[in-house]
């Protein structure tokens, strides 16, 4: 183990590892992750408190809807009370919401509908609003049709829900595979994302060590031992080899959680519902047997090799860059001005994702995922959808190429910036040091 | 030990070294000295081969200087510090094998030297935590740990408390007793005058004058003489520079065109003239005069 770059690459590993902080993140985020993945399902199933709420239905329309156990509804006789009374009434007593429909003049849905009111205690809870609203809308409507001589039993009975089974047509014939588009989008927005989050945290890693080893004046012994280059190599492979083992770690614990929450703690809530951010296609409506079938339409190995090789990648290109700037500046307050433009062509990224998730074969899909600085995330958001072999290629051979080109230019700043101390440096100063 | 023929580095329009060569005796130890930005700590930076010259050639011993020579040279920079967090013994024992020793070898030397220094109790600290007299020790250790035969130490004691600067230039003493070549690099010229007995006065990236200390200051004596009477005189029609009364009797420096016995003959009749010597200048006094005057001609 006496080869330098094999020591810098070790020091660089235990040092991160060693600290608490690894420790710490490391466990914490799993569990924080299976908490994103677990709440929705055990916020949706928590009960919520059962509430009564007064309802002083001028022109009937409610009546004689009782609601239900958890939302309870009491009348309010309208000979007896008008609004302020009703008012007053929901103060005095233990109920907790007043809803008041007004007659308006004569019995005109449209005058009806604009002007319902909610009174609550407390807020009132989302859940509250909508089984109002919903029960409502459903009895306005019933009026409406009675009113134009239409019996609402008709429009119940004709009403259609069409659910069209789609194929991806392969090249062969007999090579149809069912189209899983929810779930690739799901994916692969999910992976663009998980790329973009690991290229930045660890990329930002190998600055602050830059940074470190130039404000603590400890580089130039270092580089009296080593050459510049190797010393910049050996830091972006140590901390990509500490991501590379969180990640692990990770994957590990979540699916670990994961597992134990949905199959001994609450199996009745995850045999119901596919938790996903609010971003992520409604899967819910895809029936049970079809998601076999999705799951099998999505190549995995080329998901996940994708995802392996973009991460490297990816975190390789930009780290070197990371690198480059670390060893301009004399402290990372001072990163600012150089951070936009390097970091701006991955928030580009991020943000046309949904446009790529939209039409993972459109003109700018297939542009963002060849350009080298944005490829890493974009292509990861293709590649569920399947992406023509010649693309991923090309694709990759631009990464790699770019990441040599960077390296070299990186390691030429890099060897002049960790030796310079109290400059302000600009964009033409950089510049120059290529060229010494 | 070290032989530098022409070299020359330019950083963008900026001339760090103007092609300067250079002449490091084996067993020797070093004053590399000039003002701030005369081109030494670039120099330094090219035998280290932290960065490469635009031209000329730099030898250590009878041949080129080669990337597997960093492990023979122990380099203490300017700018010099250490990991923070990371811990001592651990630090020495990283930059030890950065430099090519075992751990195992690394590990049984490095106990010597904390023992030499009184330092044993460091091994465990964090570097944060140590005093900066503590960490200047640890330094120290970690540029000599690996035996290195060339030994470059730039500012040396800018920063250093007296007590580790003397402590740290007796080993560096021994060190060269024990055959280590040792250059110091410095715009304090008379912080090494004690201890080198080579020098290289460089200026704006050119050498002004290298050789034996002693020739150099011997070859740009300047008609200066120090003598000591018993009774305090005025000495009307001397140029005196200095006055100065000791327990022995009155010594006064003057500058004289005259040859020194002439003065004595003057001085002895009518003084009672306790001693007489000519006076050689200080690095900086030589460092002045040639800046001024140019360098001497060999044969004046």
């Amino acid at each position: 183990m006496n080869s330098p770059i094999l020591l810098i690459i070790q020091r660089e590993f235990l040092t991160r590892v060693r600290k608490k902080t690894f420790l710490l993140m490391t466990l914490l985020a799993p569990v924080l992750l299976a908490a994103v993945m677990i709440a929705p399902g055990l916020l949706a199933s928590m009960p919520e408190e059962d509430k009564t709420i007064l309802v002083l239905d001028e022109p009937s329309i409610l009546l004689p809807e009782e609601g239900t156990t958890q939302f309870a509804l009491e009348y309010l006789n309208p000979g007896e009370f008008d609004l302020e009374l009703a008012k007053q009434f929901l103060r005095d007593s233990d109920k907790d919401a007043l809803l008041y429909i007004p007659a308006g003049n004569g019995w005109d849905p449209d005058f009806i509908k604009k002007n319902i009111l909610l009174y609550g205690k407390e807020d009132i809870g989302i859940d509250l609003q909508r089984f109002i609203e919903r029960q409502l809308e459903e009895k306005i409507n019933n009026q409406k049709l009675i009113q134009q001589g239409v019996d609402p039993e008709v429009v119940t009975q004709t009403k259609t829900q069409v659910s069209v089974k789609s194929f991806t047509l392969g090249e062969e014939e007999g090579n149809e595979e069912t189209s899983a588009t929810p779930l690739k989008m799901g994916l692969g927005y999910i992976a663009g994302i998980l790329i973009y989050f690991f290229i930045f945290f660890y990329a930002v890693q190998v600055m602050r060590g830059v940074i470190e080893e130039k404000t603590s004046r400890i580089v130039e012994v270092i580089i009296s031992s080593v050459r510049p280059r190797q010393l910049m190599m050996g830091k972006i492979l140590g901390i990509g080899l500490v991501g590379v083992v969180q990640f692990l770690i990770w994957v590990i614990l979540s699916g670990t959680i994961y597992t134990v929450v949905s199959t001994f703690i609450y199996p009745e809530i995850f045999a119901q519902q596919v938790p996903m951010g609010p971003d992520a296609p409604d899967l819910s409506q895809v029936d049970q047997g079809n998601i076999f079938a999705m799951i099998n339409s999505i190549n995995f190995p080329v998901v996940l090799g994708g995802f392996v090789f973009y991460f490297f990648g990816g975190y390789f290109l930009y780290s070197a860059l990371f690198a480059a700037l670390g060893s301009a500046i004399d402290q990372e307050a001072d990163s600012q001005q150089f951070m936009l433009p390097v970091t701006a062509p991955m928030i580009i990224a991020i943000t046309t994702a949904m446009n790529i998730v939209q039409d993972p074969n459109g003109p700018i899909a297939f542009w963002m995922s060849m350009i080298p600085l944005t490829s890493p995330i974009s292509m990861m958001i293709r590649l569920p959808f399947g992406v023509p072999i010649w693309q991923m290629a090309l694709s990759a051979t631009l990464l790699v190429g770019t990441f040599f080109g960077v390296v070299a230019l990186a390691g030429k700043i890099y060897r002049v910036g960790i030796l310079m101390y109290g400059k302000k440096v600009t964009w033409k100063e950089l510049y120059k040091w290529l060229k010494y | 030990m070290i032989r530098a023929e022409n070299v020359t580095k330019q950083y963008g329009p900026k001339v760090a070294l103007g092609g300067i060569s250079l002449n490091i005796p084996k067993g020797s130890i070093y004053g590399l000295l000039g003002p701030n930005g005369a081109g030494k700590t670039s120099f330094i930076r090219i035998m280290n081969q932290i960065t490469a010259p635009d031209s000329g050639t730099v030898y250590f011993g009878d041949r080129e200087l080669a990337p597997n020579d960093i492990a023979r040279i122990g380099y203490l920079p300017e700018e010099r510090g250490l990991y923070k967090k990371m811990k001592v013994g651990e630090q020495v024992l990283y930059l030890a094998k950065l430099k090519g020793l075992s751990a195992a070898e690394a590990k049984s030397r490095a106990k010597e030297w904390f023992v030499r220094l009184e330092m044993e109790s460091f091994w465990e600290k964090k570097v944060e935590d140590l005093s900066k007299g503590m960490a200047q020790k640890v330094q120290f250790v970690t540029t000599v740990l690996h035996k290195p035969e060339l030994l470059i130490f730039d500012e040396p004691f800018t920063g250093f408390d007296p007590i580790n600067t003397n402590l740290i230039k007796k080993e560096i003493k021994r060190l060269n007793k024990e055959g280590a070549t040792v250059i110091f690099s410095t715009h304090r010229m008379e912080s090494v005058e004690e201890i080198c007995d080579y020098i290289g006065l460089i200026n704006q990236g050119e050498v002004m004058v290298e050789g034996p200390l002693l020739d150099i200051r011997r070859h740009y004596m300047n008609g200066t003489y120090a003598f000591t009477t018993k009774t305090e005189q005025t000495f009307a029609g001397l140029n005196v520079l200095s006055r100065d009364h000791q327990h022995t009797g009155y010594t006064t420096t003057i500058k004289s065109d005259q040859y020194p016995s002439g003065i004595i003959q003057e001085l002895a009749s009518s003084n009672e003239l306790l001693g007489f010597e000519e006076v050689l200048p200080s690095v900086s006094d030589v460092f002045i005069d040639i800046v001024q005057n140019g360098p001497k001609p060999k044969d004046s």
